[in-house]
């Protein structure tokens, strides 16, 4: 490459920061504004408060927030930790096994993947009624898995399919016991692409809305993308901005960090489990 | 137009024992194998196909939960009353009009992205692929609401920004009209899931041959000549995957419209139709029924792709 062409790259790569970066770097701006900094017209406030922060976590808006933090940090991870358990057998059964009925698995968990969650959410908003599943962990931790799921299944089944599983005849040939076999040689080798799975289902129940707000009415099991709708509906705070923009910051906290930590897995997980020729 | 391919490669197949013999080896596996996807594939069906069967079910009556009594059924005569009111109709050519714009820009941009993210220097390679992944993992209801934030008439700072451009002004109401509300509901999309399609794009640009690349330079293309008839044929598949995905997701856009407009001003969806109809309205017969014409849509936007584009799937999965 020229250096004139690298030059334009790198211009190019940093244009590419901006973009992803601008709308989190205003929404972080915009939590740090005092209710009479809200309407300046300017992206920074011209004194940052940490009010809004305060407001959610011990003030006024927590008995909506703390609540809804609660339910999808549990309801997120028990779903996950469902379709996980459930992926692995799956996909070490198509990864490793021959039995017809593969390619159905596979079709399905991507029929499922393109489903209109809104018409899951129309019968569930009717049955749970009647069997008091309403507002309940339960009742959204079921419908999480359809979200999950699918993703869970394709993704690990893209990564179990690398592994060399001849190794564990190897390893057996060697004199180590079934169960060694499976310890020492197996688990390090498929642990990356399952810990990889958990956290791509985990992004994507955690960014679940029309179940949060179609299939819960109390902060009995309200997550906080359903608590964010409301913070900005309801109007029982003076201005709902500065308060919204402090709890959306809080919920991006999370996948942020994970983003950080993982980011060359996540990629690894996103572009296996859709595109391999 | 002349393309560059490489010749199929040939596939090697999963060894299997041959038809009409099926050993006891095989028929062990087959049990294990259905033993421990089993679970799984149950669990799918039974939080997909039972509710749309229910919804299915129950849009054939004329049901209102806060009127239960008068539960009768009605046969297809809920389809009629959607297919007859311009609000459905409405509410389709708003979903058709943010997928169609969206993926569009979408898959130019994100293209542009992939390239970027390929010819990155190695030093700046990790912040790179660290930035692109953030608008993917942020859920849409905070992408939304920086968005609204951003352009709200109160809150925002793109109307003091931009001023100095023809039209826009202190007082400009983004969300006061359809196609400025629409406007920034394409903007939150876009900038949330082009992410999603240049990492797609990227997988499909590592596939494409790096010696056709030196032939075609050799030959004297130029890079526009090599970017058409080399790289996009070379990574058809991955286009098209991309395309498929997004397509059947942005058709489904709910989050983005609940948070900015509530459906106001006429920029109601499919999905909030629907949702308008059974959650606020309580109205479970006719709510179903939308449902599912948005269930049959969906059906026939990706059976369309598969036929029409030859989308493979399982080639693009790499299942033999």
């Amino acid at each position: 490459m020229s250096r004139r062409e690298k030059t334009w790259w790198l211009i190019g790569g940093l244009v590419l920061v901006v973009y992803c970066l601008f709308p989190i770097a205003w929404i972080v701006s915009l939590s740090f504004k005092a209710p009479s900094d809200l309407s300046n017209g300017g992206f920074l406030p011209t004194q940052f408060t940490g009010q809004n922060y305060s407001d959610i976590f011990t003030g006024s808006a927590s008995g909506l927030f703390l609540p809804a933090l609660r339910n999808s940090f549990g309801i997120c991870l028990i779903a996950t930790f469902i379709s996980c358990i459930l992926a692995m057998f799956a996909a070490y059964a198509i990864a490793r096994l021959d039995f017809p009925g593969k390619r159905l698995i596979l079709t399905t968990a991507l029929a499922v993947a393109i489903f209109p969650i809104i018409s899951i959410v129309t019968p569930l908003f009717n049955v749970w009624r009647q069997i008091g599943l309403y507002d309940t962990w339960p009742g959204l931790i079921l419908p999480y898995l359809s979200l999950t799921l699918p993703i869970s299944i394709w993704t690990m089944s893209a990564f179990f399919r690398e592994i060399p599983w001849e190794m564990e005849q190897a390893a057996q040939v060697d004199g180590a016991t079934t169960w060694q076999a499976f310890r020492k040689v197996i688990v390090p080798l498929a642990a990356p692409g399952v810990f990889t799975t958990a956290i791509i289902a985990f992004f994507i129940a955690w960014n679940d809305f029309l179940y949060g707000i179609s299939l819960t009415s109390t902060e009995a099991a309200r997550p906080v993308p359903a608590a964010l709708g409301l913070f900005s509906g309801a109007s029982q705070f003076e201005d709902p901005t500065g308060v919204t923009a402090a709890a959306a910051v809080i919920v991006t906290i999370p996948v942020i960090v994970l983003v950080l930590l993982f980011q060359r897995r996540i990629v690894a997980g996103l572009t296996n489990g859709a595109v391999k020729g | 137009m002349t393309t560059t391919t490489l010749p199929p490669t040939e596939k090697t197949q999963p060894k299997s024992a041959p038809r009409g013999s099926i050993s006891d080896r095989s028929r062990s596996e087959r049990r294990l194998g259905w033993l421990l996807a089993g679970p799984a594939f149950f669990v799918m069906l039974a939080v997909t196909a039972y509710p749309i069967l229910q919804a299915v079910y129950e849009s054939l009556f004329s049901y209102r939960l806060t009127d239960p009594a008068n539960r009768s059924f009605t046969g297809l005569s809920n389809y009629l009353v959607i297919l007859t009111d311009p609000l459905w109709w409405q509410a389709l050519g708003i979903t058709l009009f943010i997928t169609l714009v969206t993926v569009a820009v979408e898959l130019v941009l994100g293209f542009g992205l992939a390239m970027v993210m390929a010819k990155a220097l190695s030093s700046i390679r990790p912040v790179v692929r660290a930035s692109i992944l953030i608008p993917y993992a942020v859920i849409t209801v905070v992408s939304a609401l920086a968005w609204q934030f951003a352009f709200d008439i109160n809150t925002g700072f793109v109307n003091s920004w931009f001023a100095w451009l023809p039209g826009i002004g202190t007082d400009t109401d983004w969300f006061g009209g359809t196609w400025t509300s629409l406007l920034v509901i394409c903007l939150a999309e876009i900038w949330k899931t082009t992410p999603f399609i240049s990492l797609l794009l990227l997988a499909g640009l590592a596939q494409v041959p790096e010696v056709l690349q030196e032939a075609a330079k050799v030959d004297g293309a130029t890079w526009w000549q090599r970017l058409w008839r080399v790289t996009i044929p070379n990574m058809k598949a991955a286009i098209m995957v991309a395309l498929l995905f997004r397509t059947l997701d942005a058709f489904r856009i709910f989050d983005t419209i609940f948070i900015m407009t509530a459906g106001a001003n006429g920029t109601e969806s499919v999905s909030f139709l629907a949702y308008r109809q059974t959650i606020a309205r309580l109205e479970i017969g006719l709510g179903s029924a939308v449902s599912v014409l948005l269930f049959l849509c969906v059906v026939l936007i990706a059976v369309g792709f598969i036929k029409i584009f030859k989308v493979d799937l399982s080639q693009a999965r790499g299942e033999g």
